[in-house]
């Protein structure tokens, strides 16, 4: 969406101030419009209310991410890729995490094929209050048998957990087979390329699938191809500008991405617009060995979630390289604009009770849910106290006087914290504001005792071993 | 699939759907009919638009017609179905009408593809150079050339005139360091003209940063004048440009700073930082008597770095090519959000024209360490999966924070782990096309063994 103002959506809204969609006025839900926290859907009026049809039209079309949005998968693992709207995150935010899918060939052991779909969809990391893992599986056919290829994906989906997929081949005879087990799960095809894009599109519009095109390497080519592919009303397509891994072209790749990028948020090139596929797989042409495959492959990864590739096929499955890439991949695609806070207060982790500690820590939401998920997933029963430091961490908080002893006193007095119910009134500290335990102690004379605690949450578990309950 | 209904199914169907006659004919007994619903000449179309079982429906219409002689060819098409199965519900059949045909384009159609650069971009960030040789009065055996850029890095507007460089940290005492980190300086961590060795010959550095953390009050606290000492013993231990760092003390620095410019006088070194809560003029005036290069570092403030860099050349007069900025890198998973969106602003107002930014910049990428991902054993949640091995996670969680700062912006790099060093010299030195290799058939990933 190129539009920045809210009035030129309200002149689109029914301009009732019906309040139904939670806003007070209509413009104020345009404002939301605007930012992208509402949707269309919920100005019930205007999708309900015949008379609002080509205001609502109108809407939609001023609305529409510059990058164009699609969907692969059914159901509740159903991912969306693209639809962004900005060159730089920082301008509103990147919307859409560029999914990782990872592969399995139809060549595999069923044995080892299952492992490898039980690894891929049960892989998970705890990062500031969510799970993170991955999004997608891409079926290879290295066999270029049809049934061989139809059995791999049934075998897939059998224990695939619902992951949308990626058919991958450039037979269609191969890719054929595989939409007919997997059709119903709309799936991406991979790929329509220079020699069989009649056939594939004729696939992509049978089975109603969203579609790759491959045109590596020759931009002309894969707008020719996306052109011709829009012509025929095959317009869920997903972009394969090819990935060299190394040596010059691999600089040419990028270029590719952000001339790509470009034409679509800052020129609006609707012929071109739709979201780019990324192969950091093919760090492992390069190498036979895993270590130097994998690290490349992180840093293909890296260039591409930062430089606006919106869907990605991968390879490394070793946590060394999975973790690094989910954290960036996290963190570039924060919204910039919510800060990343939790809100200041008492809470329970399990269930704490008079013999349970307080932890104390800061409203930085990535310190909070640290702290949180190393006391809970350890089984212990806790209080914690997040406070108010404009949601900065502690070591930077500690040095920048956002927090402070007087500070934490206030916050259990607000808190109402009934330090008489407890049967060991401390409160734990973090190590890293250690210093100020002696003027803590002035402060609650008595009232609870100051305890310091290790400088990196991990080591709570120990520290509960070692020193809770306190000795009188 | 094939399936096979039979004519009582048929029209037990045919009942449930509300369909009223099949007018004309006669069909005595269970014929088996074959059904080809998702691969045959129907197709999946049908499934979309009628649903299943209607689908199996029109087929059996279009096999009827057949036998019966009519030109099936006609009903082909999914209008023609919709209308075939009388009545077909109204909004179905329109639904049917609105979709046209299906036809493959014949060629490709001609497209070309252009695109333009940023217009906005209008000013150059500025140049600096770290180093002097003996031809302008110093003792290093080159220059490093920071800055000069036009556009955003890697980006087709305008190429990168410098390649980011790497400075490697030195210590003037021992630290704690990670274990994957610490395996490389065992032998030369009570060493600092060794290490800085090591660090140029053995792990390719473009230049050292040496840390004289141990002036800080609550270490050994040593006194200016003897840990500058550290200062003499690696300028002749190497011959690269060297950063001079202070202990991060806001008191002690701009003390240890300006003895550390003095001794260092005429190599225009990099002098590691100034910053608003501390004596930032003492710092920059120091810079300035002794010809070095000031680090300006704010914590993650775009208005703070324009103060301060402002406050530098005004007051201080430290002039515009003497000025490297360190807006403050948070390391991967621990704030990079933060920092790496700083930077691209930072360096996208720079090229915009806003004056007080257009310098080049510097990131303390070792902090990477500081993230528990790098270097912890296990994962403390024990619902995580498994956190692989410490000793190749650490280096590559240096690696993407420094890679990522890269992308924002980032000239130079303060680094430990000699494989992350490594890593972002060749990943930089590939984006600007300086790296010749054999590129592999792209597409040769679908066939490969896994």
């Amino acid at each position: 969406m190129k539009e920045t103002s809210p009035l030129n959506l309200y002149k689109q809204l029914p301009q009732t101030n019906c309040k139904k969609c939670g806003e007070t006025t209509c413009m104020a839900y345009a404002a939301g419009l605007i930012a992208r926290t509402r949707k269309v859907e919920e100005c019930t009026p205007l999708i309900e209310e015949k008379k609002y049809a080509k205001k609502l039209e109108a809407l939609r079309s001023i609305i529409a991410p510059e990058l164009k949005m699609i969907y692969i998968g059914v159901g509740e693992k159903q991912v969306k890729v693209g639809g962004e709207d900005v060159m730089y995150r920082h301008q509103m935010t990147f919307f859409n995490k560029p999914p990782f899918a990872y592969d399995v060939a139809d060549n595999m052991e069923e044995a080892k094929l299952i492992e490898r779909v039980k690894k891929i969809t049960t892989w998970r990391k705890f990062y500031i209050g969510k799970w993170q893992g991955v999004e997608m599986i891409a079926v290879r056919s290295v066999t270029d048998d049809p049934a061989k290829f139809a059995a791999c994906v049934k075998t897939v989906m059998a224990n695939g957990n619902g992951f949308p997929l990626i058919l991958c081949s450039f037979n269609p005879a191969v890719l054929k087979a595989g939409l007919e087990v997997a059709a119903k799960e709309k799936p991406l095809i991979y790929a329509a390329n220079k020699d069989n894009w009649k056939e594939v599109a004729q696939l992509a519009f049978d089975y109603k699938v969203p579609v790759t095109l491959s045109v590596p390497f020759d931009l002309d080519g894969l707008k020719s191809m996306a052109v011709t592919f829009a012509s025929m009303g095959l317009t869920d397509l997903v972009l394969d500008p090819g990935t060299a891994p190394n040596g010059k072209m691999l600089q040419q790749t990028l270029l590719n991405f952000i001339n790509l990028r470009r034409a679509a948020v800052e020129e609006a090139q609707r012929d071109i617009a739709y979201p780019v596929m990324v192969l950091p797989i093919n760090a492992w042409l390069t190498t036979e060995d895993p270590v130097r495959a994998s690290y490349w492959e992180s840093v293909l990864t890296a260039a591409f979630v930062i430089r606006g590739g919106a869907i990605m096929i991968k390879h490394s499955l070793e946590a060394h390289s999975m973790m690094p890439d989910m954290h960036l991949r996290f963190n570039i695609y924060t919204d910039p604009r919510t800060p990343v806070q939790v809100k200041p207060g008492i809470y329970k982790v399990g269930n704490p009770g008079a013999e349970s500690p307080v932890f104390l820590t800061t409203n930085f939401a990535l310190t909070y849910y640290t702290v949180e998920s190393d006391i809970a997933s350890n089984g212990i029963d806790a209080y914690i106290i997040s406070i108010n430091t404009d949601g900065i961490g502690v070591q930077a908080s500690v040095a920048g006087g956002q927090l402070t002893p007087t500070k934490i006193l206030d916050s259990f007095n607000e808190a109402n914290f009934d330090w008489k119910a407890q049967k060991f009134p401390a409160i734990v500290l973090p190590g890293m504001a250690a210093k100020f335990s002696g003027e803590l102690e002035d402060l609650f004379a008595g009232k609870a005792k100051i305890m310091v605690g290790p400088e990196d949450s991990g080591r709570i578990v120990g520290w509960m071993k070692d020193m809770w309950p306190p000795k009188a | 699939m094939a399936e096979k209904i039979t004519l009582s199914d048929l029209n037990k169907t045919l009942t449930e759907m509300n369909v009223q006659s099949l007018e004309g004919l006669k069909i005595e007994g269970d014929v088996e009919i074959d059904l080809d619903v998702g691969a045959g000449g129907v197709g999946p179309m049908f499934a979309y638009y009628f649903g299943q079982e209607a689908a199996k429906i029109a087929m059996q219409l279009i096999n009827f017609a057949k036998a019966v002689g009519y030109p099936v060819e006609n009903l082909m098409q999914p209008v023609a179905v919709a209308q075939a199965i009388a009545p077909a519900p109204k909004d179905i059949a329109a639904a049917a009408a609105a979709v046209p045909a299906f036809k493959v384009a014949s060629a490709l159609a001609s497209a070309k593809f252009s695109v333009g650069v940023d217009k906005t971009w209008k000013i150059p960030i500025q140049e600096v150079t770290l180093g002097a040789t003996k031809a302008d009065g110093g003792s290093r055996g080159h220059v490093v050339k920071l800055g000069g850029e036009k556009a955003m890095p890697f980006f087709p507007d305008a190429a990168m005139p410098h390649a980011p460089k790497i400075t490697m940290d030195v210590f003037d005492m021992p630290i704690g360091m990670a274990k994957a980190v610490k395996m490389h300086y065992e032998d030369v961590i009570n060493s600092p003209g060794e290490w800085a060795k090591k660090a140029v010959k053995k792990f390719g550095a473009d230049m050292v940063t040496v840390h004289l953390i141990s002036t800080d009050p609550l270490l050994k606290d040593t006194p200016a004048q003897e840990a500058v000492k550290t200062v003499e013993e690696v300028l002749q231990a190497v011959d690269v440009p060297i950063c001079i760092g202070g202990s991060g003390n806001p008191n002690k620095d701009p003390i240890v700073l300006s003895k550390a410019a003095e001794v260092a006088q005429g190599e225009r070194v990099l002098i590691a930082s100034a910053n608003l809560n501390m004596d930032w003029e003492k710092i920059g005036k120091a810079c300035v008597d002794n010809g070095h290069v000031c680090l300006a570092w704010t914590q993650l403030e775009i208005n703070s770095q324009k103060e301060l860099n402002r406050k530098l050349m005004k007051v201080a007069g430290v002039p515009r090519e003497s000025i490297v900025m360190d807006p403050t890198t948070a390391a991967l998973a621990y704030g990079l959000d933060f920092a790496y969106s700083n930077m691209e602003r930072i360096r996208l107002g720079a090229l915009k024209g806003d004056e007080e930014l257009t310098f080049p910049m510097s990131s303390g990428t070792t902090n990477a360490w500081g993230v528990r991902e790098s270097w912890m054993v296990k994962s403390p949640n024990k619902d995580d999966s498994d956190w692989g091995d410490r000793m190749l996670r650490g280096p590559i969680w240096e690696i993407l924070t420094g890679y990522s700062l890269a992308m924002a912006g980032v000239d130079i790099f303060m680094m430990m782990h000699p494989m992350a060093v490594a890593y972002l010299h060749e990943i930089t030195q590939s984006l600007m096309g300086r790296i010749e290799a054999k590129t592999p058939d792209t597409s040769a990933w679908l066939k490969m063994g896994v």
